[in-house]
């Protein structure tokens, strides 16, 4: 480099600010930029806010209300009936339990099962542990919709159709949480893990005592990813049970709406604010938790 | 990225005496025993029964499936409903994914300045993605209803033809569309937002310093920074895509005829609605080959690496 390309830096955006023009060129555009980004959050906020409502106004309807085109933005008498009306319509606290332990003891065992198989190929060694591996992740690449017809089967043939132990028994293998938790376990310190180990302490010892501990946060993602997606099955538990009170709720408002059809749609809403209602206030609570969470996973992962 | 290539550092802290490997033998089988077996059972078993099933007719009452050699297969693939679901799951998967990943990009550039609200925006637009599938269904149903549905009276106001929406034959799988897409694009987003928040600040710095505009800094900097993010989403979302069910079930049955009759979907009404155990069973074997080769272009380009890094 010679001196001769030392040439005064190009102008740039600061540079620019000394001229009145640009300067009130720079804050228009900005200006420009903040309308059309308040434009398109409340877009945004439009496109989930109004389904909503309607759908929440729509459970406060009577019947009449609902067929009357145009439509009022409220209803002027509210018909709190139709909740105690679709609480009777379906066998809800029925399906709340069903749906309530499917998703406890469908993910608690995955869980367990991810655990102990992470640790076993994180920390013990053993001849043919990667091909094991390979096993447990090439099931990954099976999805539970393409299995569904065998699965039935074999779940019929055991006499488990219609029973809790039928929801559950084909969703507790865990080959996703086994890669997820392995790669994590693979990141902890090894010096805390030998320190464990130089004070004497088993692997179930190291695994409960050190491990899960500094485990919390992936944990805590895995268990929401796995129990959000135990909750809105509904395949499976669509073609496992047959009677009203072995369903789940996803599956349940599906039949309050196949038999109340389109004539009752205050109840059919109601039904489904009841479904939904508990999800939303969960939600709002774990939210950030779980939104953080899945885009960490996603991105890290 | 998941790359299924991972590290394998030297896990044993000591090297262990003989006695203590045996014993973490017996451990190793203790501790993976449940989930080989369950996945062995309900995740490989399918698939080997499924590709025996696909070589039978069965209507699942008679006591055996009876031997039928490649009779449901020349007839799958030779009949017009295979290739119309076929291009029905295409169509679907294309417009489902490709539409809701560009919104999404969108709305997690928004979502990356520093607005007020964004907080209350991005929670909003995640919630639909944890909701079941059939709950938005019906809400969409009700939404959609000729005559006093929210959207049919804001479509007739505008001036449009009343329309059946899903129950009509080309109105049906834009329909589907549209409602995967208000489903699964605040879930996208908030990934997308987590990928811009990992380009390092100092690529724009250097943009700028260089003379780059706006345009030239998202083109050169955010495109590249976000297309490994842009892939993942991708492939997750057209393997989901392939899988989703709630939503069809529930609006259109699979129809009208056919007309939003997925290979998913069709796998469910070979199955559970006209009780032939072997044609299901060829089209999940078809659905399941699809996915794989989908999955092994996912690793494959995951290895090439998608962008810098």
């Amino acid at each position: 480099m010679n001196s001769a390309t030392l040439a005064p830096p190009p102008p740039t955006i600061t540079g620019q600010r000394d001229t009145p023009r640009t300067t009130a060129m720079v804050q228009s555009s900005r200006l420009a930029g903040t309308v059309a980004a308040y434009l398109g959050l409340g877009l945004a906020l439009v496109m989930v806010g109004i389904p909503t409502y309607w759908v929440v106004i729509g459970a406060l309807k009577t019947n009449r209300e609902i067929y009357t085109v145009p439509s009022t933005w409220w209803p002027p008498n509210p018909a709190w009936s139709n909740f105690p009306a679709a609480w009777a319509a379906a066998p809800f606290p029925r399906m709340y339990l069903n749906s309530i332990s499917v998703t406890l003891i469908s993910t608690t065992l995955k869980l367990v099962n991810a655990t102990f198989c992470a640790y076993a190929f994180a920390y013990l060694r053993v001849p043919g542990r990667n091909m094991i591996f390979l096993f447990i992740l090439g099931a990954l690449m099976i999805p539970e919709e393409v299995t569904v017809l065998p699965n039935y089967l074999t779940v019929a043939s055991l006499g488990y159709v219609n029973s809790v132990t039928g929801l559950i028994l084909p969703t507790i293998g865990s080959a996703f949480g086994t890669f997820f938790l392995r790669q994590h376990f693979l990141s902890l310190p090894r010096e805390i893990l030998e320190a464990a180990r130089v004070d004497g302490a088993g692997h179930l010892q190291t695994l409960w005592h050190v491990v899960l501990p500094l485990s919390r946060p992936v944990l805590a993602t895995l268990i929401l990813l796995t129990a959000v997606a135990r909750w809105n099955d509904f395949l499976w538990p669509l073609v496992v049970t047959s009677k009203d009170t072995m369903r789940t709720l996803p599956v349940g408002i599906y039949f309050l709406f196949t038999q109340e059809g389109t004539t009752e749609w205050g109840v059919v809403l109601a039904g489904t604010i009841i479904v939904i209602a508990p999800i939303i206030a969960l939600f709002i609570v774990v939210q950030r938790h779980l939104v953080e969470g899945i885009a960490a996973g996603a991105v890290k992962g | 990225m998941q790359s299924l290539r991972v590290p394998r550092p030297e896990t044993t802290l000591t090297p262990p005496a003989p006695r203590e490997r045996s014993r973490d033998l017996l451990l190793f089988l203790a501790f993976i025993a449940p989930n080989v077996i369950t996945l062995s059972v309900f995740s490989y078993w399918p698939m080997i029964r499924n590709l025996w099933l696909s070589f039978t007719y069965w209507d699942m009452i008679a006591p055996e499936p009876l031997w039928v050699g490649l009779d449901n297969w020349i007839e799958v693939l030779t009949s017009a409903t295979f290739w119309t679901v076929l291009r029905n799951t295409l169509v679907f998967t294309v417009g489902s994914v490709g539409i809701t990943i560009l919104i999404a990009m969108a709305l997690s550039l928004l979502l990356n300045q520093k607005r007020r609200g964004r907080n209350l925006v991005r929670a909003a637009m995640f919630a639909p993605a944890i909701l079941p599938g059939s709950a938005i269904a019906l809400v969409w149903t009700f939404l959609l209803a000729p005559y006093y549905g929210l959207i049919s009276q804001a479509a007739t106001g505008l001036g449009m033809p009343m329309t059946r929406w899903q129950n009509d034959p080309v109105w049906a799988m834009p329909t589907v569309i549209l409602v995967v897409i208000w489903k699964s694009t605040g879930y996208d987003a908030v990934i997308f937002l987590a990928g811009l928040q990992g380009i390092p600040r100092e690529l724009y710095e250097a943009a700028r310093v260089d003379g780059a505009n706006a345009w030239q800094r998202f083109v050169n900097v955010t495109v590249p920074g976000l297309s490994p993010v842009a892939f993942f989403l991708t492939v997750t979302s057209i393997l989901a895509s392939f899988q989703a069910f709630d939503i069809i079930r529930v609006m259109t049955g699979g129809g009208p005829v056919i007309a939003t009759t997925t290979l998913i979907y069709q796998v469910y009404s070979e199955a559970f609605v006209g009780f032939n155990a072997g044609r299901a069973a060829t089209y999940a074997t078809i659905l399941f080959g699809l996915m794989l080769a989908i999955t092994v272009v996912q690793i494959r380009m995951v290895e090439k690496r998608v962008t810098y890094e």
